[in-house]
Formats: C-alpha cells, structure tokens, sequence
C-alpha cells in the first residue's frame, strides 16, 4: 500500500515540476542569501558606527524587521506596495526583496556581534601603527571576523533557505506549492502520496542544507590560525 | 630652528578629562633625543592616558603636543604620520592572531609605509634575530609565550623606525620569569639611543634604566627629575612614600637584618642579548 504510493514519483511529469519547484526554492534563496550577506557586512559596519544617529537608525531597521513577522512584510511589499505605487511586482521579485531586507538586517547584527567581540586592542594596535581606518578594517578586523561569522551566517542561510516556503502565499509556486499540487491531483487514487511527496521534500531541504554546513566546516578549518 | 636644542618630544599644559573627570590636569614635559624616560605614579594617575595621547589614540582638551618642533595635537594634525614616528606597545599580548610573527612585523611597513618587500624583510628579520626569535618568524602567536610575544610587539613597532617608542606597562602581564627577556630587549634599545617613554610598575628595571624620572599623581606631574636623583633621594614627600611601597622589611621578628638587603637593590640588567 505505502510503497505502491511511490508510482507518484513517475506518474506524469510529476518528478519534473518537483525539480522545477525546488529550483525557484533555489533561486529565491540564493539570490537572496548572496545579496544580504555583502549587504550584512556594510549593515554591520554601520551598526558599529561611531556616530550615534547611524546606530540609531540602524537599530531601528533591525527591529523593525524582528518584530513583524516576514509573512506580513511579503504582504506588505506585494500587495500593499504594488496597490500604493501601481507598481507590478512579481511573487519572486517581492520575495527576494523581502528576504534582503529581512537578511541584511540580520546578517548586519551578526557582522556586528563578530567585531564588538574583537578586543579593543587589536583596532588599537593597527591605528598605532599608523593604518588607516579602511586598512584596519581589510587587515585586522576582516579577517578575524570572518571565522566568528561562519557558524552565525550559516545558520541565517538555511534558516532563509527553509523560509522561502512562504512565498506561496504571494503567488509563487516552490517546490512545497508543487509538492501540494501533486498530492492533491492524486490523492483519491493514491492517499499515500502526501507521505512520499512530503518526505522527498524533507530530503531535497535536506540536499540543500547540508552540503551548507558542510562548507562552513570546512571553511572554519581553513581559516584556523 | 636649531634642531639639535629641541627636546624630541615637548607637553605643554596636556588636559584630558573622561566626561568631567580630568585624567591628566595640566601635564608638561619634556623629552630630550635618546633620553630614556620612566613614567611612575600610582594606579589610575593618569599614565596610559599620556601615552594614549601622545600618539592620538585619545582626544585632548587642551595643550600641546610638539614632536620635533612640529605641534601635533592642532586638529588637523595627521595622526597616521605621527604614529609612524612613535611606536606603541601595550601590556595586552596585541599581535594580530591571523598572520605569522613575520607577517606582524611587516605589515606597518608594507601597508601604511608602502616600503619595498625585500628590504623591509631584510630589516624585520634582522630586529627578529636581535630579540632571538628569528626562527620562529612562521610562527603563529598563539604558538608563542607571553614574553616572546611582547619581543615581537617591540619589533613590530621598532621595524617602523620611529623616533620615539613608548612603553604601557608591557610586562605586568608576564609570568615573572619572562619579565626579564622583555626587559632586556628595552634595555638594550635605551643603550642604543632610542628615546623612550617608559611606563612600568618594575623599580629595579626603572632606576637601572631610567635617564630621567616622571612622578605623576592624580594626572598632574608631581616630580621630574634625573633618574639617579629621582631613586636615590626624590626631592618630593609623595615620591619618597611611593618608592618605599615597594620596599619590604622584614616581618620576621627574630631574624638578624645585617646582610639582608633593605632597600632597592638594582638587579644588574643583561644587555648582552641586543649586542
Ligand atoms: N576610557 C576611559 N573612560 C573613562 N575613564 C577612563 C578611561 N580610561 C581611563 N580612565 C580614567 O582616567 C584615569 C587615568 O587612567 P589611566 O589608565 O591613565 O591610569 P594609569 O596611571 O595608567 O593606571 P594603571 O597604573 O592602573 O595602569 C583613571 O581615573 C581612569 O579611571
Ligand atoms: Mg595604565
């Protein structure tokens, strides 16, 4: 019974769409993450700004962005941007806004969080030897920086990889809204398809994720000093 | 202007205050070339806070800062020039854990002095090999102790050619038995002439080493005087005081005092190392 539900993998071009799916899941995703990590790390060199106003309005960004929840921002930006300014957003296009905007803010804390936990001494030593600000930042911050960052921002890429299943609520087909689709075309013949398209979805987020941490693992190691 | 009578290094009147709290009140000083001086005092006087100042890492409310005849605390003083002229080292081990002691070394004279490759490494190994750590130029530095990193903080900096090098406290985070390697290696740099400000908590180091002495208590300078004067007979009370905190007497009751030691006994410094 179970195992005959597994005909639903090659009924039609049903293994296709799967595939076409989590290619947009993809897409959106990456998009996204490749934008609001360079994004990140000016939002955290702001955040870290000397000037208070900067922080402030920084602050307030991240906030923001905390506090409504990324389901109504996805609302926000495509129904009510495209009715106030008469704009046409696609679905993806209003979800990889939304997903810079939600990323940056939290890619920028994370930059933040990783340079406030230099010791002081270490910018101190750099502007001692006379490097300039842009210097100490390329020489001295980065670099440290960038092994504190890989555990956070890591977990922040497949925590963006797992929230693009809400972009079906703006109209975008992924590969959960098709994996629905499927079921619901042959639930009468086959009522365990929902178990097999649901549990090859978990395998392909899965498939996504873990060559993620992997990397990271590995980068960790590279960057070891 | 005649150069050679300019004191390397002139205070005026320096006020620095953390909120409304003054940290140094009115601080002046002078620093003759190749003077080797000791900054003392008691803690929170106000010591870091001078030598954070003399190299802009702190804003100044008021007075001068004058580096061979050229007013360096004017607002629009170029503080990445000034600070290749004065080498820091602090007490906090601060090499950067990323790069190699080699590449710590060169990066101020790669970067921001943009020398050639070749002969700036000529020059870093050359001051590596004086302070006996050549061979571990690959090494990372958490791979070395505390006292060696401190030998590579003194030759990243000295590795800039500065004219002036100043000294926070770089041993009072060193196992006791590295202090002296450290000590050493600025020993040897005071016998070559280098001008130095010196801030250190270690008296025998200081009275060996000391041309003149700088007595500062809450931010002002109490006394300055030559160094010899300064250890063996201070011309102030609160200086008299200070030096005897650092003495110990015999707690024993029933120990004969003959022989033993009553006061400070300079511990002869090595210079052999620096050659
Ligand atoms: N960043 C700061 N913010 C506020 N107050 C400060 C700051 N740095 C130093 N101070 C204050 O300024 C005064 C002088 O401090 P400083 O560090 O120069 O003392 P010090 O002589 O070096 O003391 P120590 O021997 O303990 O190192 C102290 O009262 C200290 O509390
Ligand atoms: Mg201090």
């Amino acid at each position: 019974m179970l195992s005959s539900g597994l005909r639903v993998f090659f009924e039609g071009r049903n293994m296709a769409r799967l595939m076409a799916g989590l290619l947009v899941t993809l897409k959106i995703a990456l998009i996204s993450i490749a934008i609001c990590f360079l994004a990140g790390l000016l939002a955290g060199l702001l955040m870290t700004s000397k000037r208070p106003a900067v922080r402030a309005a920084m602050r307030v960004y991240l906030e923001s962005v905390r506090i409504v929840p990324v389901l109504v921002w996805l609302f926000l930006v495509f129904f009510g941007v495209t009715r106030a300014w008469g704009l046409n957003l696609s679905g993806e296009l209003a979800a990889v806004l939304v997903f810079v905007f939600w990323g940056t803010a939290e890619m920028g804390d994370i930059v933040r969080g990783a340079i406030q936990s230099l010791p002081v001494h270490q910018r101190q030593s750099g502007m001692a030897l006379g490097l300039t600000e842009a210097q100490i930042y390329r020489h001295v911050v980065a670099p440290q920086i960038l092994r504190r960052l890989l555990p956070a921002s890591i977990n922040l890429a497949t925590r963006m990889v797992k929230t693009t299943s809400l972009v079906v609520f703006v109209g975008v087909t992924e590969v959960v809204k098709t994996g629905q689709q499927i079921i619901e075309f042959s639930n009468s013949k086959n009522p365990a398809a929902a178990f097999w398209i649901y549990g090859l979805i978990f395998i392909l987020y899965f498939l996504v994720c873990y060559p993620i941490s992997l990397l990271s693992r590995r980068l960790e190691k590279v960057w070891a000093y | 202007m005649n150069q050679e009578a300019l004191p390397l290094l002139q205070i005026k009147g320096l006020v620095k205050t953390y909120g409304k709290a003054p940290a140094l009140n009115g601080v002046s000083l002078s620093v003759g070339k190749g003077d080797a001086v000791v900054i003392l005092g008691p803690s929170g006087c106000g010591k870091s806070t001078l030598l954070r100042c003399i190299n802009g890492l702190e804003r100044i409310q008021s007075g001068e800062i004058i580096l061979n005849g050229e007013n360096i605390s004017n607002p629009g003083a170029r503080w990445d020039l000034v600070r290749q002229r004065v080498g820091m080292v602090f007490q906090s081990y601060d090499l950067f854990p990323h790069m190699s002691v080699l590449d710590n070394v060169l990066l101020g004279p790669l970067k921001v002095q943009k020398r050639d490759k070749a002969e700036a490494r000529r020059q870093a190994e050359g001051l590596l090999a004086r302070v006996g750590l050549l061979d571990r130029k690959k090494d990372y530095p958490r791979q070395l102790s505390g006292g060696q990193k401190q030998r590579v903080a003194i030759v990243r900096a000295l590795c800039m050619n500065p004219d002036l090098m100043l000294f926070d406290e770089v041993t009072a985070a060193l196992d006791p038995e590295m202090v002296r390697e450290v000590l050493d290696v600025i020993a040897g740099l005071a016998e070559q002439g280098m001008t130095m400000l010196i801030v250190t908590h270690e008296m025998d180091f200081a009275k060996a080493i000391a041309d003149k002495a700088v007595f500062i208590v809450d931010g002002a300078v109490e006394e300055e005087s030559d160094g010899e004067v300064f250890f063996r007979n201070p011309r102030t009370e609160r200086a008299r005081r200070f030096l005897n905190s650092f003495q110990y007497e015999s707690r024993r009751p029933r120990r004969k005092t003959g022989a033993a030691p009553s006061g400070l006994t300079p511990v002869p410094v090595t210079r052999a190392t620096m050659g």
